[in-house]
This record gives structure tokens, C-alpha cells and sequence, in this order.
């Protein structure tokens, strides 16, 4: 191959005998390729450069074992503070993408690994999309996700290519299709194993045959008459779960579509509205703040092989099979076979909804060990404890575990609601337990406490914490406190939501209230999801027992109304699905008002130290809690709201 | 050249679940693995320190022909533990023994997990030959005129009726014999009368019973379904078995005339079985804590025909070459594949005609202590999925010996195509 003479920083071209150009992006510096300015900067000089002399083709590949490329450069979207820079940075993608478009060569991106936003806009500019067959690959426009658009081309070429109902779903969501899915839709021109990629990417470029075209239904769609209609579906769809007033991105993106044929460009003052909004600004915090709570895993190069669950209840079954998921070698105990045995059926359960391939759903579930005897422990190098929370109980199994389990395993305790230094006095070190702290679902929420008792080993908890990373999961460190930082922030914001009942408000009045405001879930319902005897329990050790529980709490308590799982809480429940009546008019600052206790909890838990900053405490309640991610988080909220 | 024993270190079988006209819940690899990680978690060193994995199956699945690799790969042994897959029918699971013996005793592995497995409720249905060739024809046709001549070429009444794998696999190939006709040509050898083995029947089941009450089926460790779905118990066991519901029972294999039924007939069923084999140096690496060792094996041959008679054939050139007589040995494990057949076995070493004849010996060898013959039931009551029996009865052995507090013990089985294959075994106590 001739290697170019000219020097790039980011990229490497050489043509090959044939006369092909491959294209091999590797961002300097970074293991992840991302479209900063300066890579594209360096595309327009390549793609000059093939102005000069055409290549018979031209194949974009990446460098990196990560993946192709994951999208433009978000550090740079921090900057977007005026709308002539927002528009600058659109105009930037669009015209280059454009022109990549429009070259006499055929041209061809080879995507391997994931392949996402400017990425997948940089894939769609070129004439063929080939995508390799491999778990990593994942191809998809989650711009939403931002707060912004895919405005390099992304709006335009996407319903172009599958068709304005396929492309919508992927972009109003941010979903992401795999190989064989892009392949299916039309998005990539074929799927192929990595071990005949190069050649397939050579044959399909060196062919040059026309691709195929989405059905005629599709093709009709996409022009323009129909749009509207298909336009009035999406907002229909987006309405139901996002507020315009709150995102306003999916709404523009449908609008783009819609009368300006993608181009972001035609419509600035869409574009303003979006870098005005707080919104776009907020979810680039709280994607950095993701990015925080990553980087907390990898401090140690710790990587668990074996991990030994104890407690094969909700929390210990979905851990257990959350980790054989992941890859790892799992052993769940409990007393007997028929109690481990539920477990193992809803891991099977989810794993069926998961993984399409019936040998990778048969090794997840054969990673999953049931063992009565508790014969895991021994080998495992981390061992967590989710067992019912009694002191005593909790106290003689570790005391058990920590006979047996190897001297350098991560011991770890699941306790919501048990003081840590109350559990590992019995211990030969004390410091060997830290708290891991799942939230349910399990395999939904993304964040783990990592629970510090006073004199907690360095080392293990920075094993715990790499531990969760591995696992993928959002790993925040926090201090052994009652409800460490999740729990104690929601139990006030429950009790005065409950409160707000006993005054005389409707159940759903009161729900209402927080879904305007952005939760996913109101907090009466949220009461029922947690259960109504946890809330009872957790009342009782987290308000230091001086408060009176409320009136409408102990009535339905004292019902058996114990919430969702009983079938019966607050509200009825039928096949798992909550049955609301219609809210009625929400009093005016009834949200403010029901926020207050969550907030400065939030606060006061930053004073005392329980989490570190008052970004983490942000993210915590965002990634743990769901709070509204577009406020930024709770204090991010009340710093903005004073100002 | 002297036999160097060889540890058993562990073992574990599943529970064995009764075949009822349909493919049960487990496949003949979900088996194995079951039963096998539930011992490897149990053991001090990890799957990937095992040198070898060698499974005995009769029939496994034709997406799992090497079916030992397949579940070497699936407990977690990794890339590097060898895994392959014995065939001796019936002593398929003892075979997978002997293989291990044999590497162990001349250095090629020190530690090794072997056994037996077969799901025969999944045994497949065939096409027959005359199907068979008419796919052939139907791919070869190239125009739509041949294909509608070939097309009405097709019997209906050939495609509805396969060939039953199963039958075939208990048919002798050789002479064509069902397994249960030659336990009818023993029975009349022997003149072994049906109630006699009806009897022996009831006593297998009670036997089984008994011992479950008291906890002597250890090693066996429950199984667990996608649904949540807990086996953990031989389901052909009949506490209500009788004489009278049993002396109702059609003959079988000689249908009307015939003595052998299902009821004193083993039972279809899947299962799986594993021991974990040492070396004497592995013993000491681990400091394992072996349950006892196997001292000596044998294989024999004899009339297809007659089968059942295998275990006499094995198990007497053990006796002989140990300097042991039938009443040294202090519990005996001789899988029932057939009342009628076990019978057969007590007959035989009894008959002096038939010990001069066949064993070469001056008179009868003797009378076997029937209160020390399969102690705890045998295959009629628990079932005998044919690769995992062989295991089965060396493992229960070990655990009944224990039980006991005995030294000695003869495991022995009897080969579909006129074998036998025998074990001494000894505890380390």
C-alpha cells in the first residue's frame, strides 16, 4: 500500500493495489475515536486531497479496538452557549458530511463496534455501510439523549435510508440497532464476520452496485405529502413520555423532519431554542457526571472471575443474575434448592427478553450456580450478603463468610437500612466490609452505593468500586450513613408526599404533581414499588422514631396493602400494572412543596460529608432515584432556581 | 503387572426423571452439567485445574455428538481441559471410568472428572430409508416435471411412521433381539418364574423408599428448569409398589407368552452421574480426602444373546485374580437392568454346569448374600438412563459402603451386544 505523505494527526490513508483508499481513523491520545473539530478538520483535507486524485474507492475504518466511532466530541458541546456557535458547530458536520456525499468514488464505512451520532452520520454520508457481526457493534442516533439533534446529516439520511418510521424510533429514542438489526432494517449494506470484513468491504466498494432502496410504503412516507401524518404519530408517541417544556429536542428533531428535509440549518431559531434551554446544557452535565462516576471504577485494575451472592430474594437473585450476565461466574445461596429456584426462574425470564442467541443465553444462565451449601463462598472473589435485613442474622452469616472466604475477596453487604459498623465488629478486620448498595430493579438502575463504614479498608473498597464498574454499573461512593444517599433523600420526600394524602389530595393530584415536574414516577406510587413495610421499617430507623408515620401510611399497612408486589398499595395493581384514576387540579406549589425535604436533604447529606461534592449528590439522585435529568440534578435544580 | 488404584475423590448425580412418552425438561447436556458444577463448587481446586473431562453417553444428541467437550465447555473448565465422549451401551458411564483409570494409572493426567449421561426421553425419531431416498430424489429434481413425478411418489404412511431411535438403540444389532428378549431367554435358561421377578421388583422399590427415608441417596443433587422448577428426587420410585399391581403388568418384549414386563424392567429415564478420579499425587497436591479408590476393573465378553449374564463374566476374574470369593465381598452393586436378569447372575455363579462351562471354574462359585446385593434399590426402582447407570452404581457403592462402615465392594453391569463390565472398589477408611 502507499502510505500518504501528508501527516495527520488523527487518521492514516493509504491506497491499497487496487486502487482503494482505506481511511483508518485513530484519534490521537484517546482510546475512543470521537468527531472533534480537529479530526474533521483533517476529513476535509483528505477528502481534498482525493479531489486531486480519485481513488477507484474510499473504505472509513477505525484504529481502535473500541469501536468505529462514538460520536462528536461532547467536551466541545459544553462550549455551545450562543446560538451562532450551535449553529457553527451544525454547519460544520452538515456541509462536510455533504460534500462526503456527494464524491464520484464510491465509498464505504467498515463499522465495527459501536458507531453512534456523528459517527453513524459520518456512515451514512458514504455509499455503503458494512457492519460487522460482533456484540460491540451497535448502530444508533442518540443525540435525544443530549438534549440536541443529529443535525451532520443524521435527519436526513436516516428516513432516506429506512424508511421515516424506523428512523423517527431511533432517533426520538436514542435506541441503538446491532448488526444483524441494521442489516434487516437496511442501514448497513450487509453484516459479515470480522474474519472476511476487509475483503467484503473491498468486493462491495470495487461492485459498486446501486443499493437497495427501503419499500415503496416507506419511500412514499418519507415524501412529502405524508409527512405530516407521520409526524402527527411521533408527537403522539413523544407526548407520552416526554414534555415538551422539559425536552424539547425530540420535538424539534420531528419538526426538522418534517418541513426542513433535516436540515437543522434551515430552521435557526429551532436551533437557538435548543442551546437556550437549560435542558441540552443539563444532560451534557449529567452525561460528564456519568463519565465521573465511571472513572471512580478505575482506580483499581481489580477483575472479579467469581462472585458468591447470598440471599436469593429479590435484590440477592437479580444481583446474582445481573452478574452471570455480565460474564462472571456466579454462585447464589440460600436455604435450599426451592428458594434459590425463583431466582434462577426470572433470570431465565429476563435473559429470554435479553439475548438472542440460544447458546449465549444458555452459558448466562449456566454461569449461574445455585449452591444450598454455600460451597461458592470459598472461591469467590467477591461475596456480597443481601439477606433479609436482621442485625443478628446478617451479623452470624459474615461472621461465617469471613472464616472461609479468601483473605483478599471483597466481602460486601446489600443493607439498606443496617449500619455498617453494626455489622462488622464480628469480623477478623473490620475494615474488610464495605456496603454495596444495589437499588431495584436491579438490571434498571444504573447506580451502586459504595458504602465506607469509618476505617473501611483503601483497597477493598476500591476493588468494590472497580467490582461495579465491571459489571456496568454507575459505582458513587458514600459514607455509612442511615440511607446512605439515595434512600435518605426519597424517605422525606415519600413521607411528605404521604402527608400531602393525609391532608385530603388525591393520590394521583399528588403523582401528578412530581410527573409534571419531570419524575418518572410519582412518589405514592414509588412508595408502592418500594412496599409499604419497608416504608413502615425504613420510617421508623431513618425518622429516628420522634415522628408520627402518616395516617394514610399505617391504614393501608394495617390493610395488608403492603404496595405493588401484594398487588394491593396505595393504588390497585392488575398483572403488574398500576390502575390510576384522573388527577384532579394540582394546587399551585404542591411540587415545590412536596421537592422542599428532598432537596435539602440533598443539602444537608453534601454538609455532612456523606457524599463527597454536590455533583455526585446530583448524579446519585439522578442515576438512583431518576429525578428529572434535565434540571441538572436536585442541588444543580435549587442553584439554578435561586439564581 | 499390578493395578494401581486410583482415587474417587467426589461424585454427584442428578435425580433420574422417568421418560413419559415425551422429551423431558433437561437435554442430555443440561444434565451433565447440572450435576457436574454442583460437585466442582464444592471441590478445593477450580474446573480448570481438571486435566480431562470424559463423559459416557449412549446417545447424544446430534448437535452434541462429543457431548464430554460440550460440557467441559460448559462448567467453566476452559479452553485447555481436553474433553471427549465414550461408547460402551450400557457401560458407558463405567467405560468413562475406565478411560480415566487408564490415563491416571499411566501419567497422562493426574485428576479427571468422569461419568455417564443420556436424556433417552430425547431420543430422536428416524426417517426411514425409503424416506430417506426420497429426500435424495425430491433435491435432485431440477425441473417442476420431476419434482411432481417424485412428488407423487411420496406414502404417505412411510412419513408417519418414523423409526423409533429409541427401540433401535434397545435392539441387538446383531441378532436382533430386544434387550428384554434376551432377559426372556434367561429367564427361561434359569427358569426363573415371573413372580420371582416381580418380587424382586417390589424389594428394589422398597429398598429405594427405605433408604431415601433415611438420606442414603447423598449424592444426588437436585436439578432446576428455566421455570423455576425443582427435581430433586428419582421419580420412578413407587412406594405403593406391590405384588398384586405389578403381577397385572402385560408382558413387554414377548408380548402374551412372555415373563418380562415393565414392571420388573429398569425404567427409561435421564440422568447423569460423575466421580472425580486422582492420582495419588493429585490426592496429595490438593490434600483431597478421597471417598475410596478403585482397585481393579474388568471387561468381558460373551453370547449377545445372553447378555445379562455380563456381570458374571466380569465380575468373576476380579474375585479370582484378588484371591476373593463371593462372601469376601461386603456390598455389591449389580445394575438392574432386568429382574430377571439380576436373577440370572445369582443363578449362573450358583450353577456348577454353568460355572464349568463358561467360567472355566471346577464347580459353582456360590451363593452371592442377597442382604448385601444393591442395598438400596436398583434401576427398576430409580431408573437406568443407560450412559449413566455405570457411574451410578460405582458412586452409590462408595456411599453405601461408607454408610455401612465396609471396606469392599463389586460394581457390575451388564452390556446391550453380550458384555459386561465389573469394579472393585475399596473405602480409604
Amino acid at each position: 500500500m502507499n502510505k500518504d505523505e501528508n501527516n495527520y494527526q488523527n487518521w492514516r490513508l493509504a491506497v491499497d493495489a487496487d486502487g482503494l483508499a482505506w481511511a483508518t481513523l485513530d484519534k490521537a491520545g484517546e482510546s475512543t475515536n470521537s468527531l472533534s473539530s480537529a479530526v474533521m478538520d483533517e476529513l476535509a483535507l483528505i477528502l481534498d486531497r482525493l479531489d486531486s486524485s480519485p481513488p477507484r474507492g474510499l473504505i472509513f475504518r477505525s484504529g481502535k479496538s473500541a469501536g468505529f466511532i462514538a460520536g462528536a466530541d461532547i467536551q466541545e458541546f459544553t462550549q455551545l452557549d450562543t446560538a451562532a456557535k450551535g449553529v457553527a458547530l451544525v454547519e460544520r458536520g452538515w456541509q462536510l458530511f455533504n460534500r462526503l456525499a456527494a464524491v464520484t468514488y464510491p465509498t464505504l464505512a467498515l463499522v465495527r463496534g459501536h458507531c453512534l451520532g456523528g459517527g453513524l452520520e459520518l456512515a451514512l454520508a458514504c455509499r455503503y455501510l458494512l457492519a460487522v457481526d460482533e456484540p460491540t457493534t451497535r448502530l444508533g442516533l442518540p443525540e435525544v439523549m443530549l438534549g440536541i439533534v443529529p443535525g451532520w446529516g443524521g435527519m436526513l439520511r436516516l428516513p432516506a435510508r429506512i424508511g421515516p418510521q424506523a428512523a423517527l424510533d431511533m432517533m426520538l429514542t436514542g435506541k441503538s440497532l446491532d448488526a444483524k438489526r441494521a442489516k434487516r432494517a437496511g442501514l448497513a449494506d450487509d453484516c459479515v464476520p470480522a474474519r472476511v470484513m476487509d475483503n467484503a468491504a473491498a468486493l462491495l466498494v470495487l461492485a459498486d452496485q446501486p443499493r437497495r432502496r427501503p419499500a415503496l410504503l416507506q419511500r412514499l412516507l418519507n415524501g412529502g405529502p405524508l409527512r405530516p401524518l407521520v409526524a402527527r404519530a411521533a408527537r403522539k408517541q413523544v407526548g407520552k413520555r416526554a414534555r415538551i417544556e422539559h425536552y424539547p429536542a425530540p420535538y424539534a428533531i420531528i419538526e426538522l423532519w418534517e418541513k426542513h428535509q433535516g436540515n437543522a440549518l434551515a430552521a435557526p431559531e429551532l436551533i437557538d431554542r435548543l442551546v437556550r434551554s437549560p435542558t441540552a446544557r443539563n444532560l451534557v452535565r449529567v452525561f460528564f457526571m456519568q463519565e465521573r462516576l465511571k472513572g471512580f471504577g478505575k482506580a483499581s485494575n481489580f477483575q472479579a472471575k467469581r462472585v458468591h451472592v447470598v440471599g436469593a430474594g429479590v435484590m440477592g437473585g437479580d444481583i446474582a443474575a445481573w452478574c452471570a450476565l455480565r460474564g462472571l461466574t456466579v454462585t447464589l445461596q440460600d436455604q435450599g434448592m426451592e428458594r434459590i429456584a425463583p431466582a434462577l426462574q426470572r433470570a431465565y425470564a429476563a435473559y429470554a427478553k435479553r439475548i438472542r442467541d440460544p447458546y449465549e443465553l444458555r452459558s448466562a444462565m449456566d454461569r449461574l450456580i445455585p449452591d444450598p451449601e454455600g460451597h461458592g463462598a470459598r472461591s469467590a472473589d467477591v461475596v456480597i450478603e443481601a439477606i433479609f435485613e436482621n442485625l443478628e442474622a446478617k451479623r452470624a452469616l459474615l461472621e461465617q463468610l469471613d472464616a472461609v472466604i479468601k483473605p483478599d475477596a471483597v466481602l460486601a453487604t446489600n443493607t439498606s437500612s443496617l449500619r455498617i459498623e453494626d455489622l462488622n465488629s464480628c469480623l477478623s478486620r473490620p475494615g474488610r466490609l464495605i456496603g454495596i448498595h444495589f437499588f431495584n430493579p436491579v438490571a434498571k438502575m444504573p447506580l451502586v452505593e459504595v458504602v465506607a463504614a469509618d476505617g473501611a479498608d483503601a483497597e477493598t473498597l476500591a476493588r468494590g468500586t472497580a467490582f461495579v464498574k465491571q459489571i456496568d454499573r454507575l459505582p458513587l461512593p458514600v459514607k455509612s450513613a442511615p440511607g446512605f444517599l439515595v434512600n435518605a433523600v426519597l424517605g422525606p420526600y415519600m413521607l411528605e408526599a404521604m402527608r400531602a394524602v393525609d391532608e385530603g389530595l388525591a393520590l394521583e393530584t399528588v403523582d401528578e404533581a412530581m410527573l409534571a415536574f419531570g419524575m418518572p414516577m410519582g412518589p405514592i406510587e414509588l412508595v408502592d414499588m418500594v412496599g409499604l413495610d419497608v416504608a413502615m421499617a425504613a420510617g421508623k430507623s431513618l425518622a429516628g422514631g420522634n415522628a408520627e408515620p402518616p395516617r394514610c401510611l399505617v391504614e393501608h399497612y394495617n390493610a395488608g396493602h403492603l404496595g405493588k408486589k401484594a398487588g394491593r398499595g396505595f393504588y390497585q395493581y392488575r398483572a403488574g400494572k398500576v390502575a390510576k384514576g384522573v388527577p384532579g387540579t394540582v394546587p399551585a406549589g404542591l411540587a415545590e412543596r412536596l421537592l422542599a425535604p428532598l432537596l435539602d436533604q440533598t443539602q444537608k447529606l453534601v454538609s455532612d460529608g456523606v457524599v463527597a461534592d454536590a455533583d455526585l449528590a446530583d448524579a446519585g439522585v439522578i442515576f438512583g432515584t431518576g429525578f428529572a435529568p434535565f434540571t441538572g440534578g436536585p442541588l444543580h435544580y435549587m442553584r439554578n432556581r435561586s439564581a | 503387572m499390578e493395578f494401581q488404584p486410583v482415587y474417587v475423590v467426589d461424585g454427584a448425580r442428578t435425580p433420574f426423571l422417568k421418560g413419559r412418552n415425551a422429551p423431558g425438561p433437561f437435554s442430555a447436556s443440561d444434565l451433565a452439567l447440572q450435576a457436574g458444577r454442583a460437585l466442582l463448587i464444592r471441590q478445593c481446586f477450580a474446573p480448570t485445574d481438571l486435566d480431562e473431562v470424559i463423559l459416557g453417553c449412549a446417545s447424544p444428541s446430534p448437535d452434541e455428538v462429543n457431548i464430554g467437550r460440550v460440557v467441559a465447555l460448559r462448567l467453566g473448565c476452559g479452553h485447555k481441559v481436553p474433553g471427549w465422549t465414550v461408547m460402551r451401551n450400557c457401560a458407558s458411564g463405567m467405560q468413562a471410568l475406565d478411560s480415566a483409570i487408564a490415563n491416571i494409572q499411566n501419567g497422562r493426567s493426574q485428576l479427571v472428572l468422569a461419568g455417564g449421561v443420556d436424556a433417552l426421553s430425547h431420543a430422536p425419531l428416524l426417517y426411514s430409508e425409503a424416506m430417506v431416498r426420497w429426500f435424495a430424489q425430491m433435491m435432485q429434481a431440477r425441473t417442476l416435471g420431476q419434482k411432481v413425478g417424485v412428488f407423487a411418489k411420496l406414502r404417505p404412511a412411510q412419513l408417519l411412521s418414523p423409526v423409533i431411535g429409541l427401540l433401535k438403540g434397545l435392539t441387538d444389532p446383531n441378532i436382533g433381539l430386544l434387550m428384554g428378549q434376551t432377559a426372556e431367554n434367561l429367564a427361561w435358561r434359569f427358569d426363573i418364574s415371573r413372580h420371582d421377578m416381580d418380587q424382586f421388583s417390589v424389594g428394589s422399590h422398597q429398598r429405594a423408599v427405605a433408604a431415601r427415608a433415611v438420606g442414603h441417596f447423598g449424592e444426588v443433587v437436585p436439578l432446576v428448569d428455566g421455570k423455576g422448577t425443582v427435581y430433586s428426587e428419582d421419580d420412578g420410585v413407587r412406594a405403593d409398589s406391590n405384588l398384586n399391581s405389578l403381577s397385572k403388568l402385560k408382558p413387554f418384549f414377548d408380548r402374551r407368552y412372555g415373563r418380562v414386563t415393565p414392571g420388573n424392567s429398569s425404567q427409561i429415564t435421564d440422568g447423569a452421574a460423575w466421580l472425580i478420579l486422582a492420582s495419588q499425587a493429585a490426592v496429595d497436591h490438593w490434600q483431597l480426602e478421597p471417598l475410596g479408590r478403585i482397585s481393579d476393573s474388568q471387561w468381558a465378553g460373551l453370547d449377545p444373546a445372553q447378555m445379562g449374564l455380563g456381570p458374571v463374566h466380569a465380575a468373576t476374574p476380579i474375585l479370582q485374580r484378588n484371591g476373593l470369593a463371593l462372601e469376601d465381598i461386603d456390598l455389591w452393586e449389580i445394575n438392574e437392568a432386568f429382574a430377571a436378569q439380576v436373577l440370572a447372575c445369582l443363578a449362573a455363579w450358583e450353577s456348577d454346569d454353568y460355572c464349568r462351562d463358561q467360567l472355566g471354574l471346577p464347580q459353582a462359585l456360590g451363593a452371592l448374600p442377597r442382604g448385601r446385593l444393591n442395598v438400596d434399590g436398583g434401576a427398576v426402582a430409580v431408573g437406568h438412563p443407560v450412559g449413566a447407570s455405570g457411574a451410578r452404581i460405582v458412586l452409590h457403592l462408595l456411599h453405601a459402603m461408607r454408610q455401612a462402615k465396609v471396606r469392599r465392594g463389586v460394581a457390575a453391569i451388564c452390556i446391550g451386544g453380550g458384555q459386561g463390565g465389573a469394579m472393585l472398589i475399596e473405602t480409604t477408611a
